[in-house]
């Protein structure tokens, strides 16, 4: 997502002789953008795992004597009324913790799979060239040439009842381009190093030279993208589901409350602002952590 | 410079067939019947469907189909819009003016305030002013733009009164400022920010330091020598974005009520109506190919060591 290095933030240290992970861990640790980041991200995979820990209301059922009732009324922290009633009288604050599970599903199962996918492809073209890598680069091309969500909501459209997996899938069928073009290039630089020539001299088989030489040393540059495009598949997901091709009215996304909440923005602004703010401050986390990492991994900066 | 450009014209048509036949078979396999639906809750006759089908050439096998838009679409002929018996043509040319005036709109402002605003905290790397930069460029890429749509629109227009929160007239540029500043948020973070490191780079370069040993004045060395430099990796990322800033445009106008192509493509996916996405997403293809060819011959225009033969 944010194509250039960051230099700001890291300081160089001097190594000593540690591998670049373990280098890197050093220089995340004291590093406040990591922190923060690190912290925000805990909070929300606890709000995944236990919703109940911050809340008891069901984000389901909704009371219409509460309809609109704005005013947060601060009885206990954490308490059921603390961000006040959406239109259907259910607790902001409770579909709030709800709707994390939906966009840190879709945001770490994209990841993954595009990784995996991006990364197959870029490893196959960067290591093998020759017309395989023509022939994948041109399907990259082609895939990049569609804007991602012009492209994801025509993929989304097609399906009449959209859930999760479909959401996922839409976003992987557009999403691995990103990964494989940084794969190949990175696959390609690492080919040409002499420990790779060492190892084909020695007659190492494709598959060993591949899995333990090429992809440990190229996977520095793919890790800080995926990273970053973490944040990004969030808000993707908040978007299709905003839009309403994403996930849809029984489930709990941020996207769809932001969706509920854009018709009372002049009246009850609250039930747009709170999953609003959730969103955003999650994606936040994610990018903060991508650009800690990409500081912490790029040799330029040491 | 010539056989550069044919070349780089021959090395399009494979993407463009490639991305235009994809979407055209993504839109194929949708579920919904555009012609049934012409019919409404009426039970429509089976042969009646089959003879519109006929006629619109909806019978025949993919390939054959995808053929014929082709063909159509050399002619100048984008398809027909099924329910209104448009000309899909027709709707592009009168949708399409006014998402091109909110994209440039959005594009100039994102040129003149992303390089500006980067320039500056490149120059002044790690002081206070490049730092409060970089949070507010993070702080922008973090916010989703339907969110920042609609936080605009409440402060804005709503608490401040500022502007009216739906576009009236999509030729006021005063309406359309809003909307185009929502639209250029996220480009505009990164062309800030790719400009910054661009800059904080270059400024440790041989031929910078060459150029103040020289005695050049500073407004010289930074204006020609160091802008111009550092402005490949944003004239790079400039090129891709227009494509993503039309597709933008679908959230952007739906919010602001813009009735452009991305309100039009959005209205059309909830239709079904093939034809009329089709139409739309391969003029964006076709743009953002475009766009892209034209970044690569800028190349040599700022920077000479490029030559193309």
């Amino acid at each position: 997502m944010d194509p250039q290095p960051d230099p700001s933030g890291a300081d160089a240290k001097p190594a000593k002789g540690r591998s670049l992970w373990t280098d890197a861990w050093q220089d995340l640790r004291r590093n406040p953008m990591f922190v923060i980041s690190a912290v925000l991200i805990v909070l929300l995979l606890t709000m995944v795992a236990f919703p109940g820990l911050f809340t008891s209301a069901s984000p389901t059922v909704g009371d219409l004597t509460h309809h609109y009732q704005g005013e947060p009324r601060y009885t206990h922290f954490f308490g059921e009324d603390w961000f006040g009633y959406d239109t259907q009288g259910r607790s902001v604050w409770a579909r709030m913790v709800h709707g994390a599970r939906a966009s840190v599903l879709v945001g770490v199962l994209v990841t993954l799979s595009v990784t995996l996918v991006g990364g197959i492809v870029g490893l196959v073209a960067g290591y093998f060239g020759g017309w395989l890598d023509s022939v994948l680069s041109r399907i990259t091309d082609i895939f990049q040439g569609i804007p991602f969500l012009l492209g994801a909501m025509v993929v989304l459209t097609t399906f009449t009842k959209s859930n999760l997996w479909v959401v996922i899938a839409a976003l992987l069928f557009l999403g691995w381009t990103q990964i494989a073009r940084v794969a190949r290039g990175s696959v390609i630089t690492v080919k040409q190093s002499d420990y790779v020539h060492a190892a084909k001299s020695l007659g190492a088989s494709t598959v060993r030279i591949m899995f333990r030489h090429i992809v440990p040393n190229a996977l520095a540059p793919v890790v800080v993208v995926a990273t970053t495009a973490l944040g990004g598949y969030i808000a993707a997901e908040a978007t299709l589901s905003y839009l309403g091709i994403g996930l849809a009215a029984p489930a709990v996304s941020w996207g769809v409350d932001v969706s509920n909440g854009k018709d009372a923005l002049r009246t009850a602004p609250h039930i747009l602002i709170s999953p609003a703010v959730m969103v955003s401050l999650t994606v936040l986390a994610f990018i903060m952590l991508g650009d800690a990492v990409r500081n912490a991994l790029d040799p330029k900066s040491r | 410079m010539g056989r550069y450009v044919a070349r780089r014209l021959l090395q399009m048509i494979p993407v463009f067939i490639g991305s235009t036949l994809l979407i055209f078979s993504m839109m194929y396999a949708l579920p919904g019947d555009p012609v049934a639906a012409l019919y409404g809750e009426k039970q429509p006759d089976p042969a009646q469907i089959a003879a519109i089908k006929h006629q619109l050439g909806m019978d025949l096998p993919l390939w054959h189909q995808y053929w014929n838009y082709l063909i159509g679409l050399f002619q100048g002929d984008f398809g027909t819009q099924i329910a209104t018996q448009r000309p899909v043509a027709d709707v592009i040319e009168q949708a399409f003016p006014v998402t091109i005036r909110l994209t440039l709109f959005a594009f100039v402002f994102t040129v003149l305030v992303g390089v500006l605003l980067g320039m500056v905290s490149g120059l002044f790397a790690d002081k206070a002013f490049d730092r409060i930069v970089l949070i507010f460029t993070l702080l922008l890429i973090s916010i989703p733009s339907f969110v920042l749509g609609y936080l605009f629109q409440y402060l804005f227009a709503f608490q401040l009164d500022w502007l009216t929160p739906t576009v009236q007239d999509s030729r006021d540029i005063g309406q359309l400022l809003l909307p185009a500043i929502v639209l250029a948020a996220l480009s505009l973070a990164y062309v800030t920010r790719l400009t910054r490191t661009s800059v904080a780079e270059n400024l440790r370069a041989d031929y910078i330091r060459t150029a103040i040993a020289k005695g050049l004045p500073r407004r010289r060395v930074v204006g020609i020598h160091l802008l111009r430099n550092s402005l490949i990796p944003v004239v790079t990322f400039l090129g891709t974005d227009i494509g993503a800033l039309m597709a933008g445009a679908v959230v952007t106008e739906g919010i602001f009520n813009v009735h452009g192509v991305g309100n039009t493509i959005f209205e059309a996916l909830n239709r079904r109506e093939g034809s009329t996405v089709v139409g739309i997403a391969t003029l964006i293809v076709i743009v953002y190919l475009v766009a892209s060819l034209l970044v690569d011959l800028l190349y040599a225009v700022l920077d000479p060591r490029i030559r193309y033969d």
